[in-house]
């Protein structure tokens, strides 16, 4: 996926659509800020999603992070491999390292997620 | 804490300009980590890593009361200590409790103590609160002088070629220190650190704190020195057990508890705390011990750790160990139940986690020769 074709959320996620599918990961950005990776927890397939809600966590050698859902839906897939070695995330957050697939409940929920500009924006804001 | 209000070192600049991940600790604002906390956790272990440490506090005495002084605050026995020796020390409450961990260093006049910078405050009020009719001074030099450990295996011979006009620093035995006059006046090079790798920690005066700094790191290109943050000094210590305060003791927490009480001779004569100790050393509450979790999550500060059903402690420091590649927690639980090899769990926000105690150090260097 290229960074300019996903949306994004203020917490770090972000999404790509395909159809109703979404396909969630977290941002470049957020891998450099937790840095040294340890392990993530992922949620199991048919787990319903809310918007704004966690549906696992990132931890890293410093601090534990919730993974929130950008969405509402439920979820149809997950990428075991990251889930077995997180290391795959840091390496490559936008290609091999997504999280999970999930069914789009509300496509107007992905209309109000930052673009890939305005994700920069807010990002250049939080380094401030 | 608003960052503007955070102490300075002399170093902070240096930190910021060159990718220092800032952070507020003890009042102070610190670099966290420049690249990643685990790589420069490896090279303290494998090479040799430069910290600023410039946020403990320093506080000289001096004056012919300075002796009786700091035996009456301290647990140690002070005057144990030869000229050029250092020592790990106690101050605690009346009840018992740890005020905070010290070096006393033993000068040929006087003596200088480190504290930790979230207690330099509270140290000093308690030392003004015992001095009493003593004849000595206390001055705190925390703010005019600056302190750079240099750590790890190669720490030595980097630090020698810096300071080439004092002859064989290597010969400077553990928890002793020596003056150097070669980088600036009265620069204290003590054989001690907080990583669990051989190394020295210097004290130089402020103004002296950059040019020292990049001559170390200049002369360290070809020993593959880097500069390291706090969070890998967390991972150091933690992996070879040392204890922190607000983690491992604090106020409420006695030294026998903590796995302190060789730092506390109840027959040195009078000192704050001895009456309480005395009874605490019968019957410590908690037993400080080693826990290795089977996952990989980490059980953190405050994590209840579990016998069964029943809550039989809690978590003081937890990580994803680097060099031993595990979750590693420390915790202080009720003595009975600290048996090496005893299966206990810990409570890792909401989900139980199979956990054994494992004996302490997690981590200890191999020495060479």
């Amino acid at each position: 996926m290229k960074p300019t074709d996903l949306r994004f959320t203020r917490t770090h996620e972000w999404v790509y659509v395909d159809g109703d599918v979404a396909t969630i990961g977290v941002s470049r950005f957020a891998v450099d800020q937790l840095t040294d990776l340890i392990v993530i927890d992922l949620p199991e397939v048919g787990r319903k999603l809310s918007e704004g809600k966690s549906f696992g966590e990132i931890e890293s050698v410093k601090a534990v992070s919730d993974l929130y859902s950008p969405i509402d839906g439920e979820v149809i897939e997950v990428n075991r491999a990251v889930a077995a070695d997180v290391q795959i995330l840091a390496q490559d957050p936008y290609e091999k390292g997504w999280l999970i697939k999930a069914k789009i409940a509300d496509p107007a929920q992905v209309e109000k997620m930052l673009d890939h500009d305005a994700y920069q924006k807010a990002i250049a804001e939080e380094s401030h | 804490m608003p960052t503007d209000t955070l102490a300075h070192t002399p170093l902070h600049d240096w930190h910021v300009a060159h990718g220092g991940r800032m952070v507020e600790f003890g009042g102070w604002s610190m670099p966290v980590q420049y690249t990643s906390v685990i790589d420069e956790h490896k090279t303290v272990r494998e090479r040799v890593g430069l910290f600023d440490i410039g946020h403990m506090g320093r506080l000289d005495f001096d004056g012919p009361g300075a002796l009786d002084w700091l035996e009456r605050s301290t647990t140690n026995h002070v005057s144990k200590l030869a000229i050029g020796q250092i020592q790990y020390s106690l101050m605690v409450n009346e009840s018992g409790g740890v005020l905070d961990d010290i070096l006393v260093y033993r000068r040929g006049e006087g003596y200088l103590v480190v504290c930790n910078a979230s207690n330099r405050a509270k140290v000093v009020a308690q030392f003004e609160s015992l001095r009493g009719d003593f004849r000595a001074n206390l001055i705190d030099r925390t703010l005019e002088t600056a302190m750079i450990a240099i750590q790890g295996p190669r720490a030595v011979e980097l630090v020698q070629r810096v300071l080439p006009e004092h002859a064989s620093l290597s010969a400077i035995r553990y928890y002793h220190f020596e003056i150097a006059k070669s980088i600036g006046f009265d620069t204290v090079v003590s054989r001690t650190g907080y990583t669990g790798e051989d190394g020295f920690e210097l004290i130089i005066s402020g103004d002296r704190a950059v040019a020292v700094w990049e001559a170390l790191l200049a002369e360290g290109v070809e020993s593959g020195l880097r500069p390291c943050g706090l969070g890998a000094r967390d991972t150091l210590r933690f992996e070879a057990s040392m204890p922190l305060y607000g983690h491992e003791m604090d106020e409420t927490v006695d030294p026998y508890s903590a796995g302190l009480g060789w730092a506390v001779k109840l027959n040195k004569g009078d000192f704050v705390g001895n009456e309480a100790l005395r009874a605490l050393k019968k019957a410590p509450r908690w037993k400080r011990i080693g826990l290795a979790l089977e996952g990989k999550r980490i059980a953190r500060q405050g994590a209840i750790v579990l016998a069964g059903e029943r809550e039989i402690g809690r978590v003081t420091s937890g990580t994803f160990a680097p060099t031993l590649e595990a979750s590693l927690a420390m915790a202080l639980i009720e003595p009975s139940f600290a048996g090496d090899g005893t299966r206990l769990s810990v409570d890792v926000r909401g989900k139980v986690e199979p956990a054994t105690v494992v004996p302490l150090p997690f981590y200890r260097r191999v020495e060479k020769g």
